[in-house]
């Protein structure tokens, strides 16, 4: 969904219902340089619109006195944190000393963090203001177009990316293409600053993902329009007939033969080589049991199940096939797939052993994912799974970014990670708290103390409002 | 009710359900209740009374607050400490109007081909035994003004004030509200244009207003008539101020406008939805005397009508003098009304933060009790826990505002409701997800 309309517009459940994709691809395969060795059929550049993204200037900096939640399930109270260079160095109790020349912040009474990692977003594709202008978020003219990347649709100016900032401490995300298609085409990973390109946002090095779509919203779109697929099972099979042509482009590329490059395979075939990885928006229990069985035909694995409303009752299926579910806590009902959402999915997948994600897919929700996080978790400890809040915050940032294949830059606070820090006003799982601080590999680059550090877009530059705390 | 509520503090998925089927097995009657020792919430505005007693009889409350003595051989009941506060009242929704949004033959939100428009009447639409009205009861909402979505022509038709209570009455008050949108939904309804708009608004009163006088006249107007008999009866009852109208703007711009319409128009109620921008007007909305409902997180520019869209709206419009009530719209207006408590804990939360405006804790709570209430006339009867008002009370597990609390009982008119929803039934069978000796289907 798109712009929070979907409630009372029933537009919104048309097209915009179709907002969610997937996402990732390999970090690796993004950075791959043309074969050096002199291989006869010309290797094609997987990375031709490089991240020009360089971290911002940040001071070194301590936060002390502030009970630490270090996004892999560690608590620390009373607790230091210090980071330099755009890197975290040292998490630890309050005996950690706090060398010569770093800005010193009292955290007593808050909370700090590793940025929040939005798994599932449209900003920049379907960016505010929502006018028809704007509606890029699929290519609905085809049920498979994996030859489409998301990022040629961001819009850096989207207003959005503040207001998952400074409301919502987010520090990176990925947007997606939505769901309109069976194969909607790449995601991308961008680190949430604002910037004049998206290359200047993209995560450096984040593998890229193609987004897969089950279900109704591809069966509507395109049986619709009198064409395949009109049914489920016509998305299997255009699916399964789309991937049997991959693995022969594939093949063809193995082997060194010369092929007539193909955008869409050449996606595909990233994918089956597992350098891309893929994002699933599917609703259903029964129906990622056959993408399962799909995936293990053709050779990929389904990194993640978007919306995943019926995770619950195949838990222990995805803790077996070690697949992420990215889930809202409590939206239901607005279509039929919809239907069977209950409150304790988020907490019944983790205590599966399954990887539990909290995820947006709304303008307006990326900004309180914490809160979203939140209500799961208490719903889950009043039918008795006992999570803590230092766990549960793994839904938030360290399952995603292990879900985006970042885990090893960014999604906890470790020695050595990019410093990606939120430090909350209070305790994050209440409605009452808010981002104080957000910094994005150690460049703080929003403070709600300091309004010249919260970013205005082009698009609100001079309007009403503008530079307003929103 | 006494062991009820006691497993219900210590609610679990089992005993969640039992506390269901206790209250199912209850009689459906009013029942005279005294809930003591609460953290007593009214929903007027005033603070939480510790150590407080609301008296139920007949269905209605008849006292509230400390030390109020308990009437001899009255049922009671101890809330232990816990909040105890009026049912949430949700400010504008759709709740009862639709099963599943996209299921077409579930959703009667609106009716894009009808040729009536403001004569249309909720009510027969209602469905109480819709899941999502258990949902939302479970979230302690136990009232809802409830507006369709539009018609094919520029008023969308009469809301009603129903209860969410577990019984085939839903309709608290019938032709309760008119709804029409102005801005850009509007415009799109209207011609095209915003100008088209209010003609277009200005022209159907004043040919209801012709009705009135004359209602033969309506035979004279054939084909090509403005209105329908239905419709026009629906406005004249606007015009006069007996049905509120409440108005979708946002813009400022557009606000100002449609506040100038009780110019010519002076009898009629107006209530302001959305009202985005309106704290750019917000001396001019408090000068008018009109109750504003907002969807209070709305904080992008989603649309050139909402460019100022702000998180502080509803602080600044409150701290203007407007009476401002608390919705969830904008989002899923008719499965998630739990979602008032979310936003109104949020309003709490931006209090603290430096160059916002938000709302203290017990503004927030009465933004999502007696002030929808009042602003569709009806606070006398519901909203809070003042004499005369109905018996809608609600023992919470914590704090309401805050994330995640749930109701461990409520009660609608004096009558103890269900807890249970499909979805916790759901989540009962599949607590663990490996099927048994028998497949899930027997689980149950």
């Amino acid at each position: 969904m798109k712009n929070g309309m979907k409630g009372s517009l029933l537009a919104a459940v048309s097209l915009a219902l179709v907002g969610c994709a997937a996402t990732g691809g390999s970090a690796a395969s993004a950075g791959d340089k043309p074969a050096a060795s002199a291989e006869k059929p010309a290797k094609f550049d997987k990375n031709p619109y490089p991240s020009t993204y360089a971290p911002y200037a940040g001071r070194p900096t301590a936060v002390r006195g502030v009970t630490i939640f270090d996004g892999e399930g560690g608590r620390i109270d009373n607790g230091v944190v210090l980071f330099a260079g755009g890197k975290v160095e040292a998490v630890g109790g309050a005996d950690t000393a706090v060398p010569a020349g770093y800005d010193v912040i009292d955290g007593t009474g808050k909370v700090l963090t590793p940025g929040i990692i939005d798994i599932h977003s449209h900003l920049g594709d379907y960016p505010s203001p929502s006018v028809d202008a704007h509606d890029d978020g699929n290519e609905a003219t085809s049920p498979t177009t994996p030859e489409v990347w998301s990022e040629h649709s961001v819009w850096p100016q989207d207003p959005g990316f503040s207001r998952a900032l400074a409301n919502g401490g987010v520090t990176s995300l990925q947007i997606l293409p939505g769901s309109a298609n069976l194969m909607g085409g790449r995601s991308i990973t961008l680190k949430n600053v604002p910037s004049r390109t998206v290359q200047g946002m993209k995560f450096p090095d984040a593998p890229y993902g193609l987004k897969m779509a089950c279900g109704e919203n591809p069966k509507r779109v395109y049986g619709g329009k009198g064409r395949m697929p009109s049914t489920r099972m016509g998305n299997f099979a255009v699916n399964r007939q789309t991937w049997a042509k991959a693995a022969v482009y594939k093949k063809k590329m193995d082997e060194g033969k010369a092929v007539d490059r193909d955008l869409a395979m050449e996606t595909l075939a990233g994918v089956l080589a597992g350098e891309i990885l893929i994002h699933n928006h599917c609703y259903r229990a029964d129906e990622m049991a056959l993408v399962i069985d799909m995936s293990k035909e053709f050779g990929y694995k389904v990194s993640t199940f978007h919306h995943a409303v019926e995770s619950y009752k195949i838990a222990d299926m995805l803790a077996k096939e070690g697949i992420c579910s990215a889930m809202w806590a409590d939206w239901w009902g607005f279509k039929m797939e919809a239907y069977d959402s209950v409150n304790e999915n988020v907490p019944l997948v983790h205590n599966a052993g399954a990887c539990a994600i909290v995820h947006s897919d709304d303008a307006n929700q990326i900004q309180r994912l914490n809160q979203e996080a939140a209500k799961a978790l208490k719903a889950g400890r009043r039918m008795g799974i006992d999570v803590s809040d230092a766990v549960a915050w793994r839904w938030l940032s360290y399952n995603p970014a292990k879900a985006l294949g970042i885990a090893e830059q960014t999604g906890s606070l470790k020695a050595g990670k990019m410093a990606d820090v939120v430090l909350w006003n209070g305790n994050p799982f209440s409605a009452y708290t808010r981002p104080e601080k957000v910094w994005i590999d150690g460049a703080l680059m929003f403070d709600a103390m300091d309004p010249k550090r919260r970013p205005v877009s082009d698009f609100e530059l001079g309007q009403p409002g503008e530079g307003d705390v929103k | 009710m006494g062991p009820c509520l006691r497993r219900g503090t210590a609610l679990t998925g089992l005993g969640g359900a039992l506390v269901a089927a206790l209250a199912l097995a209850a009689p459906v009657t009013a029942q005279d209740i005294a809930i003591t020792n609460a953290r007593l919430v009214i929903g007027d505005g005033s603070a939480p009374i510790d150590g407080g007693t609301v008296v139920v009889r007949g269905g209605k409350v008849v006292a509230a607050g400390a030390g109020v003595a308990v009437p001899a051989g009255i049922e009671r009941v101890d809330a232990e400490g816990r909040y105890v506060t009026p049912g949430i009242v949700a400010a504008f929704s759709r709740v009862g109007l639709t099963e599943v949004d996209a299921v077409s033959g579930t959703n009667d939100r609106s009716a894009p081909r009808t040729r009536f428009s403001a004569g249309l009447d909720i009510a027969p639409a209602l469905n109480p035994m819709g899941s999502p009205v258990a949902v939302n009861r479970a979230s302690g909402v136990t009232r809802a003004i409830v507006a369709p979505g539009g018609s094919s022509n520029l008023f969308a038709g009469q809301g009603a004030v129903v209860d969410l209570a577990d019984d085939m009455d839903m309709v608290t008050k019938p032709r309760a509200l008119q709804f029409v949108a102005f801005g850009e939904a509007g415009s799109a309804k209207a011609g095209g244009s915003r100008a088209a708009t209010f003609l277009l608004f200005r022209e159907q009163l004043l040919a209801a207003r012709s009705y009135a006088r004359n209602p033969a006249a309506l035979a004279e107007w054939g084909n090509d008539a403005m209105l329908q008999r239905a419709d026009a009866e629906a406005l004249v009852r606007v015009i006069d101020g007996t049905t509120p109208l409440f108005v979708r703007v946002d813009r400022a711009a557009d606000i100002v406008n449609v506040l100038k319409l009780k110019g010519e128009f002076p009898a009629m109620k107006l209530v302001l939805v959305g009202a985005t921008d309106g704290w750019l007007v917000a001396r001019e909305i408090a000068a008018a005397k009109v109750p504003v409902l907002v969807s209070p997180l709305s904080d992008l520019p989603d649309s050139f009508e909402r460019l100022a869209a702000t998180q502080s709206n509803a602080g600044r419009l409150k701290a203007a003098g407007v009476d401002v009530s608390v919705g969830v719209f904008d989002d899923d207006d008719a499965h998630k009304m739990g979602y008032a408590t979310q936003y109104a804990g949020n309003l709490v939360g931006l209090a603290r933060v430096p160059g916002a405006s938000g709302m203290t804790w017990d503004q927030a709570f009465a933004s999502i009790s007696s002030a929808p209430a009042r602003a569709v006339g009806m606070d006398g009867s519901i909203g809070s826990l003042r004499p005369g008002r109905a018996g809608d009370v609600v023992i919470w597990d914590n704090d309401p505002l805050e994330l995640g609390s749930r109701p461990t009982a409520i009660w609608i008119d004096g009558k103890a409701q269900s807890l249970t929803t499909r979805q916790d039934r759901l989540r009962d069978r599949y607590a663990t997800p490996q099927e048994g000796a028998l497949p899930k289907a027997y689980d149950r």
